[in-house]
């Protein structure tokens, strides 16, 4: 779009249609402010919408349209309306004719280039006969090579506006909100029918959320004359002064799902953008009403051919001159009303054409307008106004979602909802089931609210409430010329025709095809139309073509308000702001947060390897077992063997799934006769817990075992490395830390640095003489700033991640999801030696021992490669005769205990003998050799460090 | 979405729930043949009609349950704590 044409250039437009004061106009004229569209500044009043405004001065074309460009103006004026959506700021596909003007509002059209008014694009209307149903289908199909090419071209063709990346991403954020409501009766539209419904209903004693899509209740009461509008400001008085009645306006029900939980999506907010209401109602009473369908002939989508009800809100709601010379296709009282208001306000109503009388109007000519219609028996009328008042869609889709079927009814010309099918929970009233005076409606509404009440308490006996009367309607969908069926997909008749000529007979194929009924306004102005005009060409009648479905959401809802405003928890270590003020780079694990390194992770593996380093690892999950049958609990989810653990003593164990796979592993220690501390990974953490629980309640709930998770009321620090025994023993008040006192694989509990009941492990992830110290959370910085306070002698320093990870691969140690994955079963994970499958029952062991007779299971084994300099990538593959893959590279790292890259890989069973030499395939396309190492372990095969 | 009423904490919208699917009984470990345990593992009825199933009240009180459901109409016909008994 053009930018030069901006502000100040141009002097602002001058609201030239607007009518003097209505009846039941919307807007405050005392608050007047302009906004932008396509950079000039134009005039609103408060309660505009973005489309009423600029209709007020004279604008009628507000879009290109989506194949053909060709512009487009208002056809409905309300949310539904395929030719006003627009860019608002950074917000793409506003609907204009909904959205309420505000102060300062920059508004563009979408999807024009390089201007609304000179559309490069609408030269795709001099070749419709090259743009015909399947185009896209039919000729972007081949080569596939050029696929990509072809997606550019069809990006730049498409709809849809555009959304910057960025904005301030906590402004965004905090745009979208949910909300959870359990009200007795939710009421889906605020007409009268809707607004007599809640009353009876709350009057009755149920809660009710009142739920209507405009920003006022009312429905088509708004835009009606003095007795319509007396009617319902009763109405909003009596919802007003009724308690019990939650009101939310500019919203909308996107969906009933089951047990009527109803997603609500709530609009217009001040602070919020848009709010998702989960709603779980007793009872649903849907009263949508009706809506407008437009006439199928030769310039339906002129700028200037108005649907009845567009032209009674413009002039009732908006107080805006639709046009000057209007002529009008009526077949309702609907029609006849709007011609009355046209000429109330002085329109030239040069002619009403009735379709009850026979009337038709043949094609609208115009340049870029209305300019001239043509009417049944060739009389040509000048006008720049024709309206369309040719009947009703009845938009059944929350009631289609309860399982009610829509039935055509010839004598209404519309689909009805077969209620009979709802289920005891759902009830309709209004003009979505039937016609009647307004009387009527309000006594069928008010019986009906009643009804949601009493079923709300009591959802047995259910007292059928009665029908609604019909009125007739001609049945008219087009006239004799081809025209639009498909306002937003540009769809004509005549391309529906080619459908059905090309073989798709079925209405849900012809949609699929053409793509009717599947843009913004998902069918609600044109599926009763493409129902009609498929059954006309393929000879059959309506009811037999039946309609195509209607799913959630009913109504367009953003991601956002989908996704909700973020609230993940993070978790963070009481020393964490600790890691952070002292240069940690934070690393994102699982829910937690964690210092990656402190600087050169190599000279924090030199000091643990050297010296002594401490390491935060307080996520490491930990389960507190309780009581006399833990023995039999870890005997069942361990593979190796429990039943003999003494006071003090500490074990290494792995679980397997059912499937042998290799699921967490950790170290348990026994703290007292009947008292157990089991550690888990820190990403299965919770997932342990979970497992643990299920067996306990599901198998073996006979078993006498309390587990409490206590994650996080420790604070974890392992000190590791040749002096850690010496700093530990300057904090440790009641521990002997003697080799023979406290050996490896043991557990003490004392006083550290004067904190009491501290856990300390003798275990060793590193590789080097370690201790895991627990102490309670609360102390845990505590603990920390003492440890490096009191070790600044022995140059102590802490560690993070990273150095831990290549301080562990040195050493061979796998990591659970990183060495394995989620088919790696125990004997593939280099576990031989730990599961004991002459033991009674453990989990896994049916498929373990299946995999122990096979053999021929991938194992995982130590790779050092010929290349010292080389670190291959980690997922790196091996390969055999140049191109087989046979195994993977998990886990690669540059060691600087070594001064070169140690591995892990999962390798097929022939190459798992040491000394066998592999072809690492690198990630540049290079190949490298290796050799399977002895052990797992490069770094102290043999263990004497961790035993010092 | 399923509204399912937990022994402990009264109804509750389903996504509160683990759901864990239908309940297949054990094999004994020691003597299940391959197909039988891996009929254990893998496979499922899927049935339209009354199934028993285990949920697990992740987001209340963390107890799993033993769930009578229909999957047609999702009308619930018991629910007990799993291990309580009338598990197949």
């Amino acid at each position: 779009m053009s930018r030069g044409d901006g502000g100040t250039a141009v002097s602002p437009a001058v609201m030239s249609m607007r009518l003097p004061s209505q009846p039941g106009e919307v807007i405050d004229r005392h608050t007047r402010f302009t906004f932008r569209w396509n950079g000039r500044r134009y005039p609103a009043f408060d309660g505009d919408t973005i489309a009423s405004a600029l209709a007020a001065c004279g604008e009628r074309v507000f879009s290109r349209s989506f194949k053909y460009h060709r512009p487009r103006g208002l056809l409905t004026a309300s949310f539904l309306d395929p030719g006003c959506i627009v860019q608002v700021g950074d917000e793409p596909n506003v609907r204009a004719a909904h959205r309420l003007a505000e102060p300062g509002l920059d508004v563009r059209s979408q999807d024009t280039w390089p201007s609304l008014a000179f559309d490069v694009k609408a030269a795709n209307q001099l070749f419709t006969r090259f743009l015909p149903a399947g185009f896209y289908y039919k000729t972007f199909i081949r080569p596939h090579r050029l696929w990509p090419a072809y997606e550019r071209v069809l990006e730049r063709f498409a709809h849809g506006g555009s959304t910057s990346a960025h904005l301030p991403v906590p402004e965004r954020l905090r745009a979208y909100d949910k909300r959870h409501a359990n009200p007795d009766v939710v009421v889906a539209g605020g007409g009268p029918a809707g607004m007599a419904a809640a009353v009876a209903a709350a009057r009755a004693g149920a809660s009710v959320l009142l739920v209507e899509e405009e920003q006022a209740l009312g429905g088509h009461l708004r835009w009606g004359g003095a007795d319509e509008l007396a009617a319902m400001r009763e109405l909003q008085r009596r919802v007003e002064q009724t308690s019990g009645i939650e009101v939310l306006t500019d919203s909308v029900v996107l969906g009933r799902y089951d047990g009527n939980w109803l997603a609500v999506l709530q609009r217009g907010l001040p602070q919020v953008h848009e709010r998702l209401v989960k709603a779980r109602a007793k009872t649903l009473v849907v009263a949508a009403g009706l809506i407008e369908r437009p006439y199928v002939f030769a310039g339906n989508d002129l700028p200037g051919v108005l649907l009845s009800t567009a032209v009674r809100r413009l002039v009732n709601l908006h107080a805006v001159k639709p046009g000057e010379r209007a002529v009008i296709l009526s077949a309702n009282p609907e029609g006849d009303a709007a011609a009355a208001d046209l000429e109330r306000v002085g329109v030239t109503v040069a002619h009403v054409e009735d379709v009850r009388r026979g009337g038709d109007v043949v094609r609208v000519r115009g340049r870029g307008r209305v300019g001239e219609v043509q009417l049944r028996g060739g009389r040509r009328l000048e006008c720049d106004l024709l309206v369309t008042a040719t009947g009703w869609t009845a938009p059944v889709s929350l009631l289609t979602m309860a399982g009610a079927v829509p039935e055509y009814d010839p004598r209404a010309a519309r689909f009805r909802p077969d209620v009979s099918r709802l289920p005891g929970d759902v009830l309709a009233t209004g003009g979505i089931l039937g016609d009647g005076s307004l009387d009527e409606l309000l006594a069928h509404g008010e019986a009906t609210g009643h009804e949601a009440a009493r079923r709300a308490r009591d959802k047995a006996a259910a007292v059928p409430v009665p029908a609604l009367s019909v009125q007739p309607h001609p049945e008219c969908f087009h006239g004799p010329t081809h025209g639009f069926v498909d306002f937003s997909e540009d769809v004509s008749s005549n391309d529906l025709l080619t459908a059905v000529e090309e073989g798709y007979d079925s209405v849900e194929l012809v949609k699929r095809y053409t793509t009717a009924t599947m843009g913004p306004t998902q069918g609600k102005l044109e599926s009763v139309n493409v129902v009609a005009i498929v059954a006309e060409a393929t000879g059959r009648t309506i009811t037999q073509t039946g309609t195509t479905t209607w799913r959630p959401p009913y109504a367009p809802v953003t991601l956002g308000a989908l996704a909700g405003p973020v609230r993940e928890p993070v978790r963070r270590s009481p020393m964490q702001a600790w890691h952070e003020r002292h240069g940690a780079i934070p690393l994102v694990a699982g829910a937690w947060i964690r210092p990656d390194a402190y600087g050169d992770p190599a000279d924090e593996v030199r000091a643990v390897r050297e010296g002594v380093g401490i390491i935060d690892v307080t996520p490491i999950g930990k389960l507190d077992l309780r009581g006399p049958d833990v023995p039999k609990l870890l005997n069942l989810l361990y593979v190796n063997r429990w039943s003999k653990l003494d006071v003090g003593r500490v074990r290494y164990g792995v679980m397997c799934g059912e499937d042998g796979v290799v699921i967490d592993d950790g170290v348990t220690g026994r703290l007292g006769a009947e008292h157990y501390l089991m550690s888990t990974t820190s990403s299965g953490a919770a997932a342990v817990w979970e497992w643990v629980e299920s067996w306990l309640q599901t198998e073996h709930a006979d078993w006498q075992v309390h587990v409490t998770p206590v994650t996080t009321a420790y604070a974890s620090v392992n000190i590791a490395g040749p002096r850690s025994r010496q700093l530990l023993g300057r904090l440790v008040e009641d521990v002997d830390l003697s080799p023979d006192a406290f050996p490896y694989m043991h557990v003490r509990t004392g006083r550290v640095a004067g904190v009491d009941g501290c856990v300390v492990w003798r275990i060793g992830f590193t590789g080097e003489l370690s201790y895991e110290l627990h102490a309670p959370a609360s102390y845990g910085l505590h603990v920390w700033e003492s440890l490096l306070d009191r070790g600044q002698d022995l140059a102590v320093r802490p560690f993070g991640i990273e150095a831990q990870r290549i301080l562990r691969l040195e050493k061979g140690h796998l990591i659970v999801g990183q060495d394995t994955d989620g088919l790696t079963r125990a004997f593939s994970a280099g576990l031989d030696g730990l599961v004991k499958l002459d033991k009674d029952d453990f989990l896994g062991r049916p498929e373990l021992t299946w995999q122990a007779e096979n053999k021929g299971h991938a194992r995982l084994v130590g790779l050092r490669l010929a290349d010292g300099s080389v670190v291959p990538d980690e997922g790196s593959q091996l390969v055999a005769d140049g191109s087989r893959i046979c195994g993977r590279v998990t886990s690669s790292r540059h060691s600087p205990t070594l001064g070169r890259a140690v591995c892990l890989a999962q390798v097929t069973a022939s190459l798992a003998k040491p000394g066998t030499e592999v072809t690492v395939r690198l990630v540049d396309g290079r190949s490298v050799t290796a050799k399977v190492t002895e052990h797992l372990a490069q770094v102290d095969p043999e263990g004497e460090r961790l035993r010092a | 979405m399923i509204l399912l009423p937990c022994p402990w904490c009264g109804p509750r919208a389903a996504d509160e729930y683990a759901y864990l699917g239908e309940l297949t009984p054990r094999p004994d470990p020691q003597r299940a043949t391959r197909t039988e345990w891996r009929d254990y593992l893998y496979l499922r009825a899927n049935l339209a009609g009354w199934t028993t199933e285990r949920w697990y009240h992740r987001m209340g009180c963390r107890r799993y349950l033993t769930v009578q459901r229909h999957t047609v109409s999702n009308d619930v016909r018991s629910v007990a704590a799993a291990g309580s008994g009338g598990e197949p």
